[in-house]
């Protein structure tokens, strides 16, 4: 009998002690899931505009709660995060700032750690529009 | 020099006794300069025989030792125990992978995969009687050379994300194969290539998490090959082609000697040629 | 189709919804900092302002290219996903299954937006 040690989805999450982008590619996976479950729920809620005024002001009325504001919240982080790591893996998967083939020499300096300084843009970019986000949904 | 009691977590299965994988301690007296695999023969030598793990070169050429270290897919002749830094060390058979027994995984779908990129040179010169040897130039080589350091050690597999899930997936290890016969200028087979990595069990499962590249103890980097196999995939890629080398130069330069003169009596004296690579399409 | 020409649609879908949906999202979320910007925008969410914005031809095509456009790229995501784990011998269930809802999708969203378009328009 073998045993089967296939991680399974968790695997996507705790694999083991790896470099950073490894959990930015699980992390890009749940957004882009949370964000495809928002965009039908938002095409159904939406599509209460054709009813009349009423039922939209109703509808819009149903998710006005600070339950809802705080997802609206996340849903901007998720798509915020979501487009620009987004760009950095079409840069990347298109061959682009990942450096050429070459010889080796120990310590290796893999891919990976080529895209590294673009990732940490990337990263600061996020962190900036989060940032606006949070300011302007909560403060303002 | 450096000497310190290591604690040994070894993760144990045997098939027939037991349902489930389970840890077992082993105390071993390290000294500076042991590797992990000698620490596992000093634990199989002196405490406890039962223990399995495959094991060959010990130089990190043979890539029979790639297991689960401290939470990391590496090989165990080429990891310094020291060098971990840790008074307990984890080790685990590498994931992804079925357990034979103990630390010793079934590598089958390793090796399928790895078959199945057609990982040799295709060419119709090369199967009808080559004459020649061919001429590759120094870029020429360097297209490809770093993934040809490639052990088949599995450690790529155990770390990436989609292999977790996946049963279909070719892998890192075989779609970097495939780059790498892909790109070999005497290689002739690059769209037969693609037909097999550019489906949806092929090079798009790949989402670029890196950790094949991170976790490969021979810097082989399967997620750059991964990457410019979709980067050709999609505006295709300009090969040089390299052809036989052509004929001798008749008027040899003065600087270079004389070949000695043959040790075997008869045997023909046809040197080395000069032929230039030829440029080509794929 | 090869697969390459499928991944090739799904980045481009989502290298144009980088301006398109942050628009989007900027005009109905960020108020305060657009106004910052110069842009003012006042109650995005009020029945006569969304109405307004759905007569206007422009709006009307953004709204469909939106669709269209994050439809694909995230049901081609939500296929990747279940390819990676269902493990099925062929895909083309899973893609049918994908292609199915897809369309039912694209074809109620457009009809809001070209209802509510027409609606604007009386």
């Amino acid at each position: 009998m073998r045993y089967n040690n296939r991680l399974g989805a968790k695997g996507w999450v705790i694999g083991g002690n790896y470099s950073i982008e490894r959990y930015l590619y699980i992390l890009h996976r749940v957004s882009g899931l949370a964000l495809i479950f928002y965009l039908m729920c938002h095409l159904i809620l939406t599509s209460f505009r054709i009813a009349g005024a009423p039922t939209w002001e109703a509808a819009m009325a149903f998710v006005s709660g600070p339950f809802f504001k705080v997802g609206e919240f996340l849903v901007m982080c998720a798509g915020v995060y979501h487009a620009i790591n987004g760009l950095r893996l079409i840069i990347i998967e298109l061959g682009y700032c990942i450096g050429k083939p070459e010889r080796q020499e120990y310590p290796y300096t893999p891919s990976i750690k080529k895209q590294r300084p673009l990732m940490y843009l990337l990263m600061l970019v996020v962190a900036a529009l989060v940032a606006v986000s949070v300011v302007d949904f909560f403060i303002m | 020099m450096e000497r310190k009691t290591i604690v040994f977590k070894i993760q144990r299965y045997a098939p027939n006794q037991d349902k489930e994988p389970y840890f077992k301690s082993y105390e071993v007296p390290v000294e500076q300069g042991m590797t992990i695999l000698e620490c596992l023969w000093y634990i199989k030598e002196n405490l406890d025989s039962t223990i399995s793990f495959r094991s060959s070169c010990r130089m990190g050429i043979c890539g029979s030792c790639a297991m689960f270290i401290q939470g990391r897919p590496r090989l165990a002749c080429e990891t310094q125990t020291l060098e971990l830094k840790s008074s307990t060390i984890e080790i685990k058979p590498l994931p992804n992978y079925d357990i034979i027994k103990d630390l010793v995984v079934d590598q089958r779908n390793l090796f399928r995969n790895h078959k199945k990129v057609k990982p040799y040179i295709i060419s119709e010169k090369a199967t009808s009687n080559p004459t020649k040897e061919y001429i590759q130039s120094v870029a020429q080589l360097e297209q490809y050379l770093q993934f040809n350091y490639c052990l088949k050690c599995g450690c790529c597999l155990a770390a990436c994300p989609t292999m977790a899930t996946d049963t279909n997936f070719l892998g890192p290890q075989a779609l970097a194969q495939a780059f790498r016969y892909n790109t070999d200028s005497r290689d002739r087979a690059g769209n037969a290539r693609f037909q097999i990595v550019d489906t949806f069990e092929g090079i798009w499962r790949c989402h670029m998490a890196g950790a094949c590249s991170d976790a490969c103890p021979k810097g082989v980097d399967p997620a750059m090959a991964i990457q410019l196999l979709k980067r050709h995939s999609i505006f295709g890629s300009r090969k040089e082609y390299s052809d036989y080398a052509g004929p001798l130069p008749k008027n040899r330069r003065p600087d270079i000697p004389d070949a000695p003169a043959p040790t075997v009596k008869g045997a023909r004296t046809n040197g080395r040629g000069n032929g230039k690579g030829k440029k080509g399409r794929r | 189709m090869r697969e390459s020409r499928l991944w090739f649609l799904f980045v481009l879908a989502g290298a144009c919804m980088i301006v398109l949906l942050g628009a989007h999202l900027f005009v109905m979320h960020l108020e305060t900092f657009m106004g910052y910007l110069g842009i003012t925008i006042h109650e995005p969410l009020a029945y006569a302002e969304v109405m307004a914005r759905a007569k206007s031809v422009s709006w009307l095509v953004i709204y469909m290219a939106l669709l269209i456009l994050a439809l694909y790229h995230g049901l081609y995501g939500v296929r990747s996903v279940l390819l990676e784990t269902i493990n099925m011998k062929h895909h083309s269930t899973v893609t049918a299954v994908i292609v199915i809802v897809g369309l039912i999708a694209a074809v109620f969203g457009s009809y809001i937006v070209i209802q509510s378009y027409m609606m604007g328009g009386l």
